[in-house]
């Protein structure tokens, strides 16, 4: 067992599952979604992406691309959060959940990518 | 790919995870903490927003106060903890990071890099040296008053550094490398398809002979040039066809040898292969009669070889009783005793050639004062002892290091040139005599340019389409004067190849055909003068007729029309 790869395998899966956490719920009601979830999902995900940094494999530039990805949506869905509730007087209408969500399942997607080329290259190392 | 960039981001890894932590620690605490309103009843913690932004200027020190309203207790509290805990962490990541790129391992992977970019998109054909010390220098000077490209690999990082100080009009790559290591070769261009050719410069034989190897493996299409040491290892290199090997003594030996015999035909040599703009040099006559050679080492026995062909009696001195040779007197020479016992009296010139610079001045200082008219050969080791040589003004100082390069330039640039050296030796010394005095005629006081011309479409457009226009061009026709076809231009014609034919200081009538080779030497600016009626067919036409022709087609058809 390699202590590097149980970390690394930790927080990408941390990543899809806290994204999964906070995009679960419907979609427009505020109150399916937690901010401390969304705050956890990002400082977990950029997290993941520094673990990602310095592979050199083909493998390991798609991890890092996806990770890319889904840091990029969940900025965005915390962008349009503050944008919505402190930078205008918006506030969390259903219309702004929905894009938060949205923005917040497209990470998801990315972080499930993450997940299956995990498996994928566990598979296929096999050692 | 960029290793550099990896090895950046794998050694960034944990300075920016203590960083995005910290920072989380940070901002979770401050969305967890009650605050306190202005009446001071308890109010709401911070949003994440807030938090983010408390944690930030925090951070970074900038520290803007308690905003956006004042903290209650427990707020202060995190925030004290906060404060040790980010700035810390953000003082340790900045500084991890700036350490990273003052890296001797990050930096020489950079500059790896920029090396094999630079390589990479080299833009005209290059030789790859490795090697760069005194023969190195010389002959990457030379190449660059020539506008010839270099790649150069060192293994010691002072010399490519002198290097990349140096005074040189192309940018020239250069690399601390170990040129033993096939993939140094191959990040300096050796599978590149501008790569000229490999030359092999080490003071190392072994290291020599590994990329002469590694270059016949994998480019056996590329001419090398390499310097030997010693003769095993030059028979080794010549054993899978390393086309040109140099040998300092050996050359150094046989030149004696020529100046003894034919002084004309060494002078002719230092006038062709020397470096352009050098001063000439003036002409060196040793004396025939017995010589002494101290120091019967690689250059000793060289010299010996070389001399005893010429048939000149010689006495070798050596420490070493078995110096193998028939008249020879064992000792130093450093001592009177030692060269008046190997005959100093009746000699005609003494060779100091031991591996010692400091004996070597110290036998040509003896010999002095038993016989100042001596005809003195020094061997000089090390570049560092100059002065000393200079100053002791010996009738001739041999230096490995320079005797290389000029070999080696003489078969980079002109390779005609050695056909030539060599047809030349087969001529008697008038001969030498009346080309040193044709040479003279043309040139100043300093080295001329010798240039290679090849006649071919490619090379000299004008020629070619003259010669298949079925029109006779001559060579005294390539040495008329573009601005007055009367005048002639100042260089001599020295060799010219025909396929398997060669003749020696062609006739000016000659008529020329193409794919002729054709060796010219003269001033740099005659060379330049030449260049036009090479390229131009109604400057040739001019050379040839007198005729200034009309140019275009109309001009020319009109040309007709009014001869008509």
């Amino acid at each position: 067992m390699n202590l590097e790869k149980v970390i690394f395998g930790f927080f990408i899966i941390l990543a899809m599952t806290l994204n999964f956490g906070f995009v679960i719920g419907d979609l427009d009601n505020p109150v399916h979604h937690d901010s401390y979830e969304l705050f956890f999902a990002i400082v977990v995900n950029l997290i993941a992406t520094v673990l990602k940094f310095g592979e050199r494999t083909q493998i390991g530039a798609i991890h890092l691309a996806s990770s890319f990805v889904a840091d990029l949506q969940l900025f965005a869905a915390a962008g349009v959060w503050a944008t919505a509730v402190y930078l205008t007087d918006t506030g969390l209408t259903p219309g702004v959940t929905a894009s938060i969500v949205s923005l917040a399942a497209g990470a998801l997607a990315a972080n499930v990518l993450s997940v299956i080329m995990l498996l994928v290259e566990t598979v296929m190392f096999r050692r | 790919m960029h290793s550099s960039l990896f090895l950046i981001l794998r050694r960034m890894r944990a300075p920016l995870i203590f960083l995005i932590v910290s920072y989380a620690v940070s901002i979770l605490g401050m969305t967890l903490i009650p605050g306190v309103d202005a009446n001071g009843r308890p109010a709401p913690p911070l949003d994440f927003f807030h938090a983010f932004y408390f944690v930030s200027y925090t951070a970074t020190t900038i520290g803007f106060g308690e905003i956006p309203t004042a903290f209650s207790d427990a707020q202060r509290a995190w925030t004290i903890f906060s404060i040790y805990l980010t700035v810390i962490v953000w003082l340790y990541s900045i500084g991890a990071i700036f350490g990273l790129l003052q890296d001797p391992a990050l930096q020489r992977a950079m500059r790896g890099n920029r090396f094999e970019a630079k390589v990479k998109h080299l833009g005209q054909p290059f030789y790859l040296i490795t090697g760069c010390g005194e023969t190195g220098v010389l002959l990457l000077h030379a190449l660059d008053s020539r506008n010839q490209q270099a790649v150069v690999l060192d293994i010691d990082p002072a010399r490519i550094g002198e290097l990349e100080l140096g005074q040189y009009q192309l940018d020239i790559p250069a690399l601390t490398a170990d040129a033993r290591y096939p993939e140094n070769l191959i990040a300096a261009g050796l599978h590149h398809p501008l790569c000229a050719g490999v030359i092999a410069l080490t003071n190392d034989d072994q290291a020599n002979l590994s990329v002469a190897v590694t270059t016949k493996l994998l480019r056996p299409d590329l001419p090398i040039l390499c310097r030997a040491d010693s003769l095993d290892t030059a028979a080794n290199m010549a054993s899978f066809g390393v086309e040109d090997i140099v040998n300092a003594f050996e050359v150094f030996g046989e030149h004696l040898a020529i100046a003894i015999n034919n002084p004309g035909h060494r002078l002719l040599y230092q006038w062709l292969a020397g470096v352009p703009g050098e001063r000439l040099a003036m002409p060196m006559e040793p004396p025939r009669g017995k010589w002494i050679v101290c120091g019967y080492g690689r250059f000793g026995k060289a010299v010996t070889r070389h001399l005893d062909k010429e048939g000149i009696e010689l006495v070798v001195v050596d420490e070493r009783p078995a110096a193998g040779h028939e008249h020879a007197v064992i000792g130093l020479g450093t001592e009177a005793h030692t060269l008046l016992e190997a005959g100093i009296e009746q000699a005609a010139g003494i060779v100091a050639g031991t591996h010692d610079d400091i004996n070597n001045l110290s036998i040509a200082m003896t010999a002095r004062q038993l016989k100042p008219e001596l005809f003195m050969v020094l061997r000089q080791n090390r570049h560092a002892n100059a002065a000393l040589f200079e100053r002791f003004d010996a009738n001739a100082t041999m230096q490995p290091s320079s005797i290389v390069a000029h070999e080696f330039l003489s078969l980079l640039t002109t390779p005609l040139l050695s056909r030539f050296f060599s047809l030349a030796l087969h001529q008697g010394d008038a001969w030498a005599d009346v080309t040193l005095s044709r040479i003279a005629a043309v040139v100043g006081d300093t080295v001329p340019e010798v240039w290679d011309l090849e006649l071919s479409k490619t090379h000299t457009l004008a020629i070619w389409q003259t010669l298949t226009d079925g029109a006779t061009v001559r060579l005294g026709d390539l040495m008329r004067n573009p601005s007055n076809r009367q005048d002639t231009l100042a260089c001599i014609p020295l060799l010219l190849k025909r396929g398997r034919e060669e003749v020696l200081v062609p006739d000016n009538d000659t008529p020329l055909h193409d794919g002729d080779r054709i060796l010219f030497c003269g001033e740099a600016h005659t060379r330049r003068q030449q260049a036009p009626g090479l390229h131009d067919y109604n400057m040739l036409d001019y050379l040839l007729t007198g005729n200034e022709a009309p140019g275009g087609l109309v001009w020319r058809r009109l040309a007709q029309l009014a001869k008509s």
